[in-house]
């Protein structure tokens, strides 16, 4: 088995910090907050979350907080319920959920009451049910009553009903059984029926069945296998397919030992994470529990540690 | 960034990406500050448009567009025709952003909140569909849009036919034989072949399977010390608290159990209304398994008396599936209870250590023959007409899939149609156990899953967990097979055993359970050396009082959860598991919690109890153990256990006598 090239990804990453005027960094300036997240959780995993400028990030964060409450993408930008997550997720990395007005961000997002321990703000009952109302006959759950399920809906929904404490609505040996079969003979995960696999389903999947319990049903090994396959082991990256091109956002902190992190944040800063490569990566990694590499929450998606502080620290 | 070979890039490209990354710069630096200010003219809307079309995931864009368009429909010379031409131009910009990315979230919508002001047509947005569906078959947000589409459509068609369910599956199988026959290869089939499978076993209306006690038991409550008249292992029982359980087992969660559903007649309750408690980890409402306590009063009554106790499940209406459906007759049962003067002191527990050594079991001998409890309750249930012919029904189409697998498997060797053999044989045993009671296939079934194991390595773990549940069905299917797996215990002085039987199902492979509605007698358990991952169904075991877990492969504390449902549970043995060794834990949201808004963790009472030790380290055996009342806790041999620990749990759990062998003060 193949195993983290390290050193590669990080003269990659040097090699793509000179192009600060990638298209694709300008095309995702509006998603600056989620990358942002993924990006430091992604840091958080590999223990390197300390070599980041606190006070740098967090007053960013909040400059991205429009007056009703919300958080854009970044500066400028309106608030969305998507990147307001992102924002408090940031925040709780950094054990800084103090410096929120709950209340006013409550007001823009009832799922943020979630984890910030405030769900008797929402009607939970009638949350569930809608969820419930999007469940299929193979047990999987799509994005409107009716639709197809796919492994990224499966996660949000099993995710939210985690949340809630509503996880016997699912029947875990059909949808078990649907998500173990995701798992295509190259050991990859795909995220339906006769679809390729790709390395960002490693998050989508893996952590569904975790929270359901019946990820034994796939096979870690060759899971690890094709993950580490993605990777460019001659020029460093990351990619969704073994031997597909490799980019930039896939890679950034696919990868521990880096010497030079406060610098690598600044261009985090100014490219953005194009998607969700890095992250599901590293996270992916983390669920399977390849060594040294820290416990991600398969609900919260925040490292295992923050989440406890959060509910069990004070 | 998906699908895209790797490869070296071109200088050339480079240059060419450097101006648009300038021209996007500025267009978006323009429409910001036509956003802010709120200028809503034709040349913003025009930048607005080239961002977009470069673009189409710029969310502040969109809605930009829908403030505007709002904006000139309000307009005092705003007139149909305006309208129209206003939202014409809306189509055209989300048309030239799907050109850019068809799976633009921000794109659909847009399109959708056009069509919601009542334009475009379906016939339209169908054309438009093709076309991208051509592109992508699966581009689930056209498929998505399709449905929204044709949804209101439809509604206005909608005519209202019933059918009778069997009329239907009958046209559904024949369908999907089409698909399965045609590409056997293609899972989606499958899937749906499992779902018809299940509408074919599964009644719609609720039933309820076993009960503690069962018919006809004749059930010894009190002292251990007259153990020389006991029965059996099924009936006889021993409680010092004046109360004894009453278990209700059905074939699907329901909701609705309560005094007035069921009702029990009998001289010895001596509360007027009896609360029913659903059995599940959770405290959902529903739930498979619901329990009941019933009072004596020993004092009044005599010992040589046996009291009859009536039991109606389904008295009165309102026990209703989840699906919706009321269990419409009512299940009758009666069993008797005799009862033992109380000589001893029930403060008593914990003289000694119970010790799961083989050394200490005998192979439990039959002395007579009694009523099989397991078939007793079965034949109670009475059908009427139509549930006869649907019965039968049901019978003849899974023999009809049986026989069709079979031909196809004789042909092709196909993974799924295994699997799906396996499924319907097993299917075909649980239609048939009502009257024959024997689990015809099993051996069958188990050498399928074998095969399956072998075949497909990956996933060698479900058909592990599917073995281990045809094994289980196998033992308990019947009595004489269940009586080969119980044993009496050989330490009968013991006063932490309150029934020298053990029903011994160690050293099987199991790696999960199953069958429960079958073992709801069971007061002490050897599942060791086996290999479970999860006790999911063990709060169902309410007599439970021991407990080995030990050599199996549960990997946290949270995998317990089940436990915390089995308060008369005194002895437990969980070493030589592998909880602490494993980062990530797959019963972090299964067991109820703080995470998951369902249980709330008292912080002052942690403070006091556990004496500085971090609850942030030990919340999950905080609550497990904590409203356990164990007496006996075997735990070593785990990555968790040490000495801090240990003396975390011996505050938490007052009642803890013997700790790893070793005995407490």
């Amino acid at each position: 088995m193949g195993e983290l090239a390290a050193e590669k990804h990080v003269q990659y990453i040097l090699s793509v910090e000179k192009r600060k005027d990638d298209f694709v960094s300008v095309v995702m300036e509006h998603l600056r907050m989620n990358g942002a997240y993924w990006g430091l959780t992604t840091l958080d995993l590999l223990g390197k979350l300390y070599t980041v400028d606190v006070d740098e990030v967090v007053s960013w964060v909040m400059e991205c907080q429009h007056e009703s409450g919300g958080f854009g993408g970044n500066i400028g930008h309106d608030p969305h319920i998507l990147y307001t997550l992102s924002a408090v997720q940031n925040l709780a990395l950094f054990d800084k959920l103090n410096v929120l007005d709950v209340d006013k961000v409550l007001l823009y997002s009832c799922m943020l009451s979630l984890i910030l321990c405030r769900l008797n703000k929402i009607n939970v009952e009638k949350a569930v049910s809608y969820i419930v109302s999007c469940k299929n006959l193979d047990g999987g759950f799509g994005s409107t009553p009716g639709g197809e399920s796919h492994a990224g809906q499966i996660f949000c929904c099993v995710g939210a009903l985690a949340i809630m404490g509503s996880l016997h609505h699912i029947d875990k040996d059909l949808l078990g059984w649907w998500l173990c079969e995701r798992q295509v003979q190259s050991g990859g995960l795909n995220g339906r029926p006769e679809k390729l696999p790709d390395v960002c389903y490693s998050w989508w999947v893996l952590s569904s069945l975790i929270m359901i319990d019946r990820v034994h049903w796939i096979s870690k090994e060759k899971l690890i296998k094709y993950i580490l396959d993605c990777q460019d082991t001659e020029n460093g990256g990351i990619s969704d397919r073994p031997d597909d091109a490799v980019d930039v956002y896939h890679t950034y902190f696919g990868v521990a030992e880096f010497a030079f992190l406060p610098k690598a944040w600044m261009s985090l800063l100014d490219f953005n994470l194009s998607d969700l490569k890095s992250v599901n990566f590293v996270a992916g990694l983390s669920l399977l529990e390849y060594p040294g590499l820290k416990a991600v929450d398969p609900a919260y998606a925040l490292p295992v540690d923050v989440v406890n502080r959060i509910f069990f620290g004070r | 960034m998906h699908g895209r070979p790797r490869k070296a890039p071109k200088p050339e490209d480079a240059a060419a990406s450097a101006a648009k990354v300038e021209k996007l710069r500025s267009l978006q630096s323009q429409f910001l500050s036509n956003h802010h200010n709120k200028i809503y003219t034709r040349e913003a809307l025009e930048v607005n448009a080239k961002l977009l079309e470069i673009n189409p995931e710029y969310y502040t864009a969109w809605n930009f567009r829908k403030l505007a368009v709002e904006h000139r429909m309000s307009q005092p010379d705003s007139d149909p025709d305006s309208v129209k031409s206003i939202l014409n131009e809306e189509l055209k910009v989300v048309e030239s952003a799907l050109k850019q990315n068809f799976k633009s979230y921000g794109a659909w919508h847009h399109r959708k909140w056009v069509l919601s002001k009542g334009h475009s047509s379906i016939d339209n947005e169908l054309r438009l569909l093709d076309r991208y569906q051509k592109v992508d078959p699966r581009n689930f947000h056209a498929w998505n849009y399709r449905r929204c589409v044709l949804l209101s459509n439809l509604l206005k068609r909608k005519v209202q036919r019933f059918f009778p369910k069997e009329v239907v599956l009958n046209e559904e199988y024949n369908l999907v034989h089409q698909a399965l026959f045609t590409d056997p290869d293609d899972q989606s089939g499958w899937f749906y072949h499992l779902w018809l499978l299940d509408q074919t076993v599964k009644a719609d209306v609720p039933l309820l399977v076993s009960s503690w006690p069962a018919h006809d038991d004749l059930i010894l409550l009190g002292d251990r010390n007259l153990d020389d008249c006991a029965l059996s292992p099924f009936t006889t029982f021993h409680f010092y608290s004046g109360t004894f359980p009453l278990i209700v087992c059905f074939d699907q969660a329901v909701e609705g159990v309560n005094s007035s559903t069921i009702s029990v007649e009998t001289v010895l309750n001596t509360e007027k209304e009896l609360t029913w408690k659903p059995l599940s980890i959770n405290d959902s409402k529903t739930s498979q398994v619901w329990v009941t306590h019933l009072n004596y009063p020993d004092a009044k009554l005599q010992s040589s008396e046996a009291y009859p106790v009536e039991v109606r499940v389904g008295h009165s209406k309102g026990i209703i599936s989840s699906s919706g459906f009321l269990l419409n007759h009512t299940s009758r049962f009666v069993f008797k209870v005799l009862l033992q003067p109380i000589e001893k002191d029930p403060a008593g527990h914990g003289g000694e250590m119970i010790s799961w050594g083989d050394g200490n079991f005998l192979l439990y001998e039959t002395p007579s023959q009694k009523s099989n409890p397991m078939i007793s309750l079965d034949q109670m249930n009475i059908m009427d007409e139509h549930e006869q012919k649907s019965s039968q029904w049901r019978a003849e189409t899974i023999a009809n899939e049986i026989a069709l697998f079979q031909e196809l498997l004789s042909e092709i060797n196909c993974k799924i149609g295994k699997l799906t053999l396996a499924r319907l044989l097993m299917a075909r045993d649980i239609l048939l156990s009502p009257c024959a009671n024997k689990t015809v296939h099993s051996e069958e079934v188990i050498k399928l899953y074998d095969d399956l194991t072998n075949s497909d390595p990956p996933h060698s773990q479900y058909y592990k967990d599917e073995r281990s549940l045809v094994l289980l069905q196998q033992i308990t299917s019947s009595r004489e097979s269940l009586l080969r797996y119980c044993f009496r215990h050989r330490d009968g002085t013991s006063s932490l055993i309150d029934n020298s039987f053990c029903l011994r199902l160690n050293n099987l492979s199991l790696s999960r359970m199953g069958s429960i509605e079958k073992l709801l007698w069971v007061q002490m358990l050897d599942l060791s050396h086996n290999e479970l991952q999860s006790i999911e169904g063990l709060e169902a075991m309410q007599l439970l009082s021991c407990l080995n877990l030990s050599n199996n492969r549960l990997s946290s504390f949270t995998a317990l959860g089940p436990l915390r449902l089995l308060k008369s549970l005194l002895v437990l043995d969980i070493s030589f598991n592998e909880i602490g060794s494993h980062s990530i834990d797959t019963t972090r949201y299964l067991c109820p919690s703080p995470l998951s808004h369902s249980e709330e963790i008292v912080q002052s009472y942690d403070e006091t109890v556990t004496g500085g030790v971090s609850l942030t380290d030990y919340w999950e055996a905080f609550l497990i153990f904590r409203g356990l009342n164990l007496s006996q806790l075997d735990i070593h041999g785990n990555a968790v256990a040490d000495e801090k620990l240990n003396s975390f749990l011996v505050k938490i759990v007052p009642t803890l006598k013997w700790l790893d062998g070793g005995k407490l003060h």
